[in-house]
C-alpha cells in the first residue's frame, strides 16, 4: 500500500523535433506535495498534461494511485482534479453553474451536486459572485473559481499548473492559504510555479526541471544546502581597506567584491563558525565593519547555480 | 467546515451503464450550451433576425416579380419553405463555430481531464443546435403565418415536412461540425463555413423556382441538397407529386449521415 499518490517513471514527450519532457522521474507519496520548478519551456505543463491523461506520454510510464495513465484513463480522471495553467472555466455560465456543471460530467450524485457547488463557492470566497456569468469575473476570481471547480468530485490527487500566475500579492497570497488548506485536508498534490518562493513555502519536495529533465531534487532545504553557499557581507567604513579585507578574508571562503564597492562578499558553508572567524580576523588586522549580514542562498540562487541562467530570465511579458 | 478530498478508496460516483453516462453527459453539455446561447445575445439575433429580414424582403419586395411557376400559388407560399431551410441551413454554420469554440478554448482542456463520456461535446452540441433550431423554425412559421403563408395540404403533411427539415438539419450541421473542428479558431471555421453555404443556399431553389435560371444551374439544382430539400418541403406544403421529392430527400439526408457523420465522428475522436 506504500505505493506512491504519483508515479513517473521515464516520461518523455516529443512534438516532432521538440523533445519537451526527457525521460522525467517522479514520486509523490501520498499526502506530500511536490513542487515542480522550472522556467519558461521547462516541461511543466507537458508533464502536468501526460500526468492528466491530456496527453499520451511518447515513452515512459505514468501512473496515479496505481492507475496507468495512458491505459486506464477513466479511473485516472476519476480519482484527479486539475486546474490547469489557463482558467478552464464557462464565461457564459456562472460561477454556480460552472460548478454544477463539472459535477454532472464527474457523475456525482444528483442530490448533492447543488450543495456542494454552494459550498465550494463559499469556501472559495466567490459565494457573492457565485450567480454571476464567470465573464464578469476578474482573474483572481477566475482562478479560484477553476481551482473549485478541480475540486467539485473531492479528488484524491490534485495538480495545479502556475496556479498564482499572473495574480497581485495578496492575490496570490490569499490563493496559498487555500492551497495549504486543500494539504491540510490530506490532498496529494503536484504544483508547477516558476516562483522558487511558492515551491519553498507549499512544497515538501521540490523537483527542478529545465530543458525537459529534472536537473536537481530535494527539500527545498537540501537543495539550498547541497547548491547555494550562504554568503557573509562585510560592508567597510573606508572603502580604501577594501582590497585589505578582501584578502584577508580569503582565507575563510572565495570572496567577491560587492557592487556598491564598499562590501566585501565571502561565500561559506555553515554561516555560525564563518562569522564569527571573519569577525576575529577583521579586530585582529583593525579594520572596522559598517555592518555585517549573513545571506542564506534563494532557491534563485540555488536555480542559478544549477542552470547557469536565473529562473526569470527568459520570462515573457 | 466540509472537506475537501475524500480519503475513501473508491470514489463518490453514481454508476450507470457506458450508454447511460453518454446520454447524461451529451445532456449536460447542451444544457451548457443553451445557457451559454441565452446569454449571448447576438446569436439570438443572427438566427432570428436574419431570416425574419429574408421573409420580409422577399415577400415583399422581390415577391410581386418572382413567377412561382405555379398558376394561382402566392410567391409567401413558395418562399417558406425555402426560409425554413436557409435558416437551419446557416444555423448549421453556427454548429462549427461553436464546436471550433469548444475544442480550442480552454475549457476543452477541462473535459479532457475529467471521466466523461468523450463524445459529449460533439453530440451535446448536436443537441443544443437541434433544439435551437427547432425553435428558431417554430418561430419562423408564426412570422410566415403573420405575412400570409398558408398550407395547401393538411396538418400531417405539414408536420412530416418539418420533421424532414429537422433531421435535415442534423445530418447537414454534420458537414460545419467538420469545418469548424479543421479550423483553428471560430473565426475561421465562419470564413470557411461561408462560401459553402452561398454556394448551397444562394444558388439553389430556397428563393426563386429552377424555371429561370440557365440549363446549368436547372442541372445544378436537380441535385444539389438544398433544393431537393426545398423540393420536398414545397410537396408536403404545397402539394402535388410528394412520394418521389421526399425519397430523394431522404436519401440525401441518410447519405450525409451514413458519409458525413462517421467522418466527423472520427476527426472528433482525433481532436477531442
Ligand atoms: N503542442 C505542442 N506542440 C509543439 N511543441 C510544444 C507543444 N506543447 C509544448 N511544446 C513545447 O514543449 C516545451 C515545453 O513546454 P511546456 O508548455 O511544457 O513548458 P512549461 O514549463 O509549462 O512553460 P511555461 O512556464 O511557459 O508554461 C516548449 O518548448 C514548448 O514549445
Ligand atoms: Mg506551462
Amino acid at each position: 500500500m506504500e505505493q506512491p499518490a504519483i508515479l513517473a517513471e521515464g516520461l518523455e514527450k516529443r512534438f516532432g523535433d521538440v523533445a519537451a519532457v526527457v525521460g522525467v522521474d517522479l514520486a509523490v507519496p501520498e499526502g506530500t506535495v511536490l513542487g515542480l520548478l522550472g522556467p519558461n519551456g521547462a516541461g511543466k505543463t507537458t508533464i502536468v498534461r501526460m500526468l492528466t491523461t491530456i496527453l499520451k506520454p511518447s515513452a515512459g510510464k505514468g501512473t496515479i494511485l496505481g492507475f496507468d495513465v495512458a491505459t486506464q484513463s477513466d479511473e485516472v480522471r476519476e480519482r484527479i482534479g486539475l486546474a490547469g495553467q489557463y482558467a478552464a472555466v464557462d464565461d457564459n455560465l456562472t460561477g454556480r453553474e460552472n460548478l454544477i456543471m463539472v459535477g454532472r460530467l464527474t457523475h456525482q450524485p444528483r442530490g448533492g451536486i447543488v450543495a456542494r457547488a454552494g459550498e465550494l463557492l463559499e469556501r472559495f470566497g466567490i459565494a457573492d459572485a457565485g450567480d454571476r456569468p464567470a465573464k464578469t469575473y476578474s482573474g483572481g476570481m477566475r482562478r479560484r473559481l477553476d481551482l473549485a471547480a478541480a475540486l467539485v468530485h473531492r479528488p484524491r490527487v490534485l495538480f495545479l499548473d502556475e496556479p498564482t500566475t499572473g495574480l497581485d500579492p495578496a492575490g496570490r497570497l490569499e490563493l496559498w492559504t487555500v492551497i495549504e488548506e486543500l494539504v491540510a485536508d490530506g490532498a496529494t498534490l503536484l504544483l508547477t510555479t516558476q516562483y522558487l518562493e511558492e515551491a519553498d513555502r507549499l512544497a515538501d519536495r521540490i523537483v527542478v526541471i529545465d530543458h525537459g529533465g529534472v536537473i536537481a531534487q530535494g527539500t527545498a532545504s537540501e537543495l539550498k544546502r547541497e547548491l547555494g553557499n550562504t554568503i557573509v557581507e562585510v560592508v567597510l567604513a573606508d572603502p580604501s581597506d577594501l582590497d585589505a579585507a578582501k584578502s584577508l578574508l580569503g582565507e575563510v571562503g572565495p570572496t567577491d567584491l560587492g557592487d556598491d564597492r564598499r562590501s566585501v562578499q565571502v561565500k561559506v558553508l555553515d554561516s555560525g563558525p564563518a562569522v564569527l572567524d571573519v569577525v576575529r580576523r577583521l579586530d585582529e588586522a583593525g579594520l572596522a565593519p559598517t555592518s555585517l549580514k549573513v545571506r542564506e542562498p534563494s532557491l534563485d540562487d540555488v536555480f542559478l547555480s544549477l542552470t547557469g541562467h536565473s529562473a526569470t530570465d527568459d520570462e515573457e511579458t | 467546515m466540509a472537506a475537501v478530498t475524500a480519503p475513501a478508496v473508491a470514489p463518490l460516483i453514481e454508476r450507470k451503464s457506458k450508454l447511460g453516462y453518454a446520454v447524461a453527459d451529451a445532456l449536460t453539455i447542451a444544457w451548457r450550451n443553451l445557457k451559454g446561447m441565452s446569454r449571448t445575445p447576438e446569436i439570438i439575433m443572427f438566427s432570428t433576425i436574419q431570416p425574419i429580414i429574408f421573409v420580409l424582403t422577399f415577400r415583399y419586395v422581390f415577391g410581386g416579380s418572382i413567377d412561382t411557376g405555379i398558376p394561382g400559388l402566392p410567391y409567401v407560399d413558395f418562399l417558406m419553405p425555402g426560409v425554413f431551410l436557409q435558416t437551419v441551413a446557416f444555423g448549421a454554420m453556427n454548429t462549427g463555430i461553436g464546436l471550433a469554440d469548444d475544442l480550442h478554448k480552454g475549457l476543452i482542456e477541462r473535459f479532457r481531464s475529467l471521466p466523461m463520456s468523450r463524445s459529449a461535446v460533439l453530440a451535446g452540441r448536436a443537441l443544443s443546435d437541434l433544439v435551437r433550431n427547432s425553435g428558431v423554425v417554430v418561430l419562423m412559421v408564426a412570422v410566415g403565418y403573420l405575412v400570409g403563408f398558408r398550407i395547401h395540404t393538411n396538418v400531417g403533411a405539414f408536420l412530416a415536412a418539418l420533421l424532414l427539415l429537422l433531421a435535415f438539419s442534423v445530418a447537414f450541421s454534420f458537414i460545419f461540425a467538420y469545418i469548424g473542428m479543421a479550423a483553428p479558431s471560430s473565426e475561421a471555421a465562419q470564413a470557411g463555413s461561408f462560401p459553402i453555404l452561398a454556394l448551397l443556399v444562394f444558388a439553389s431553389t430556397a428563393f426563386a423556382p429552377a424555371e429561370g435560371m440557365p440549363g446549368w444551374l436547372q442541372a445544378y439544382n436537380d441535385v444539389q441538397p438544398v433544393s431537393v430539400m426545398a423540393k420536398a418541403l414545397r410537396a408536403l406544403m404545397i402539394g402535388g407529386e410528394t412520394a418521389a421529392p421526399v425519397l430523394h430527400a431522404v436519401l440525401w439526408i441518410v447519405g450525409l449521415a451514413v458519409v458525413v457523420m462517421p467522418i466527423t465522428v472520427n476527426k472528433y475522436r482525433r481532436a477531442a
